[in-house]
């Protein structure tokens, strides 16, 4: 029995490390890789701790290239998108979770229907409408349909997040003659913070890591969103590809969100299991 | 009743902003799409619009080698990506489900493959892949199971492989998470009367975790599936399409927005784009089918 135990505690511990080493591996490599020199970086044997470790990597990112840029651009489009989608996704979730009105179903399926389009399907007569709308390299001709494809699973979260408040206090307030609208912004929301903070940052990270409509409307450097800027990344020549600024930049976007993740941790995973498994 | 009826004037103003975003930025370009399948033009003016009927999709299916591949591609990957993620997310589920030091910390860390952003990842994978210095290739040739300098992402055997790899690093951990909350839910009497049963470590699995899980397990699954039909990114960004790994997405893009400015090829594109769509919906119709089972 004992040997039993001894022998279950080192597979679970040999697992575990495993599951760990998994997926955080590529991330460490790519941390390494960063500090690395040149000379290191292309060494036929890789060492998994640079020998001297150096910042120039980071310098260069910004120095070579315009990455700040391209930060700023991600930090406007997916914030604004993160502002919008939240103001338009509770105001729809509420209506759905607390007030009368027929054909409830029907809305609901319309924006949840939304979530399962290939991006794909759209993309070519998307282009077309948002150039002729000359939105092509502007922020509002990607915040548009970011807001669009993060609002069906905002909705869904908001929607059962409000329907599990108490709803003696808005009752009350109601009574004391507080409009619907005083009542959302005194009283429902101010309760919903945790939930709109969880949201809105699922909502952050999909516009953050959005790559096919940033490839394809935004089509000047000077508008890439990071991901593109990182998918396009390129040398000076067609021969060399600075990977030692390429994992630079990487480590340097990948940072903060791995942190927020780490924070919200809990409540991504609740939000998320609650969005993909109730539907 | 007036006051109802008032309530009922708010709600629709608050859902339509929603509304109305959706169905400019969705709705009306997907329908546009299906329109445009049935006619023969491009972005550059020189190509004026044709009415072809289905042409568009006879031709697809009948006289394009790269369509047919590209749907074998995208098939390949979906079939074995999903399966690969669902076998192993649960494996890990049941793992981390286990008592132990630290496992907070552990379903923590399962999320950073999830928060990376794809063309991030791809990008670093793309990196450990490299056939000089990758840190992959230096593994796999000192396990001897590649050649020296041998360029897995640039051949056509070991390409798609990659491009797996990469997805199932991505998704596995959160799958996992997923199934955990399922295994969550299972009430802990039923592992105690099974084990006063007699049962062994498989039959529980078996007779309890697996029937019980079979619902998130099918959710997960099917909600998985429409996203690797549909893939992109990892695809475009490690190897372009090339080696025989190019898939349906990256294709259509190719259609859409290389060719269609310089032949007609706009119409062609979007026929294949209806062809994308109809093909998730039918495991959309699943899924909401499935939903509804489990909510009975």
């Amino acid at each position: 029995m004992s040997t039993k135990r001894v022998l279950y505690k080192m597979l679970l511990a040999i697992a575990v490390v495993f599951v760990l080493v998994w997926c955080i591996f590529p991330f460490y490599w790519a941390v390494i890789s960063s500090l690395k020199p040149n000379v290191e970086l292309f060494d036929p044997h890789p060492t998994f701790w640079p020998k001297s470790p150096t910042f120039s990597n980071y310098i260069k990112v910004f120095q070579e290239r315009p990455f700040h840029v391209n930060i700023w651009n991600s930090v406007v489009v997916a914030g604004i998108t993160t502002i919008t989608t939240l103001i338009f996704g509770s105001f729809a979730g509420y209506a759905i979770a607390r007030l009368h009105m027929r054909g409830k179903a029907l809305v609901m399926a319309l924006i949840l229907s939304v979530s399962m389009f290939p991006q794909i399907s759209i993309l070519g007569s998307l282009f077309v409408i948002l150039r002729k709308l000359g939105f092509i390299n502007t922020y509002q001709g990607l915040i548009l349909p970011y807001v669009a494809i993060t609002l069906p699973l905002t909705t869904w979260i908001l929607q059962n997040f409000f329907r599990d408040l108490p709803k003696d206090v808005e009752e009350a307030a109601a009574i004391d003659g507080c409009s619907r609208l005083r009542t959302l912004f005194q009283i429902v929301f101010p309760m919903s913070a945790p939930g709109l903070v969880a949201t809105g940052l699922l909502t952050f990270i999909t516009a953050w890591n959005e790559f096919l409509f940033a490839f394809t409307f935004m089509q000047k450097p000077e508008y890439y969103t990071v991901p593109v800027a990182i998918a396009l990344f390129a040398g000076r020549s067609q021969y060399e590809q600075p990977w030692g600024q390429l994992m630079a930049a990487a480590v340097i976007v990948t940072t903060p969100l791995v942190i927020l993740v780490l924070i919200f941790q809990n409540r991504i995973i609740s939000g998320l299991s609650a969005g993909a498994v109730k539907g | 009743m007036k006051a109802k009826t008032k309530e009922t004037v708010v709600a629709w103003w608050m859902v339509f902003p929603a509304l109305f975003v959706i169905s400019v930025i969705a709705f009306f370009p997907l329908f546009k799409t299906f329109y445009d399948s049935f006619f023969e033009f491009g972005l550059n003016p020189n190509f004026p619009r044709k009415f072809v009927g289905f042409k568009n999709y006879v031709e697809l299916f009948v006289h394009d080698p790269r369509f047919i591949a590209a749907l074998k591609n995208t098939i390949f990957f979906t079939v074995v990506s999903v399966a690969l993620e669902t076998v192993l997310g649960l494996l890990i589920a049941i793992i981390v489900h286990q008592p132990f030091k630290f496992r907070g910390a552990v379903r923590a860390a399962m999320l950073i493959p999830w928060a990376i952003p794809t063309a991030i990842s791809s990008q670093m994978w793309k990196w450990m892949f490299n056939d000089q210095s990758g840190i992959v290739t230096k593994i796999l040739e000192r396990l001897g199971v590649i050649e020296p300098g041998f360029p897995i992402l640039g051949s056509p055997d070991t390409a798609m492989w990659a491009i797996i790899a990469v997805d199932v690093w991505k998704t596995t951990p959160f799958m996992a998470l997923l199934i955990l909350a399922g295994l969550q839910l299972i009430p802990e009497e039923l592992y105690e009367a099974a084990r006063i049963d007699g049962a062994n470590v498989w039959q529980r699995f078996t007779k309890i975790t697996l029937p019980m899980l079979s619902s998130t397990i099918a959710v997960a699954l099917i909600f998985r599936t429409l996203d690797a039909l549909r893939v992109f990114d990892v695809v475009f960004i490690m190897t372009r399409g090339s080696v025989n790994t190019e898939t349906l997405a990256v294709y259509n893009r190719v259609l859409l927005m290389d060719r269609a400015f310089t032949g007609a090829w706009f119409g062609y594109g979007s026929a294949l784009s209806v062809i994308i769509f109809a093909l998730i919906s039918i495991f959309a119709i699943i899924y909401i089918k499935s939903l509804r089972l489990k909510l009975d």
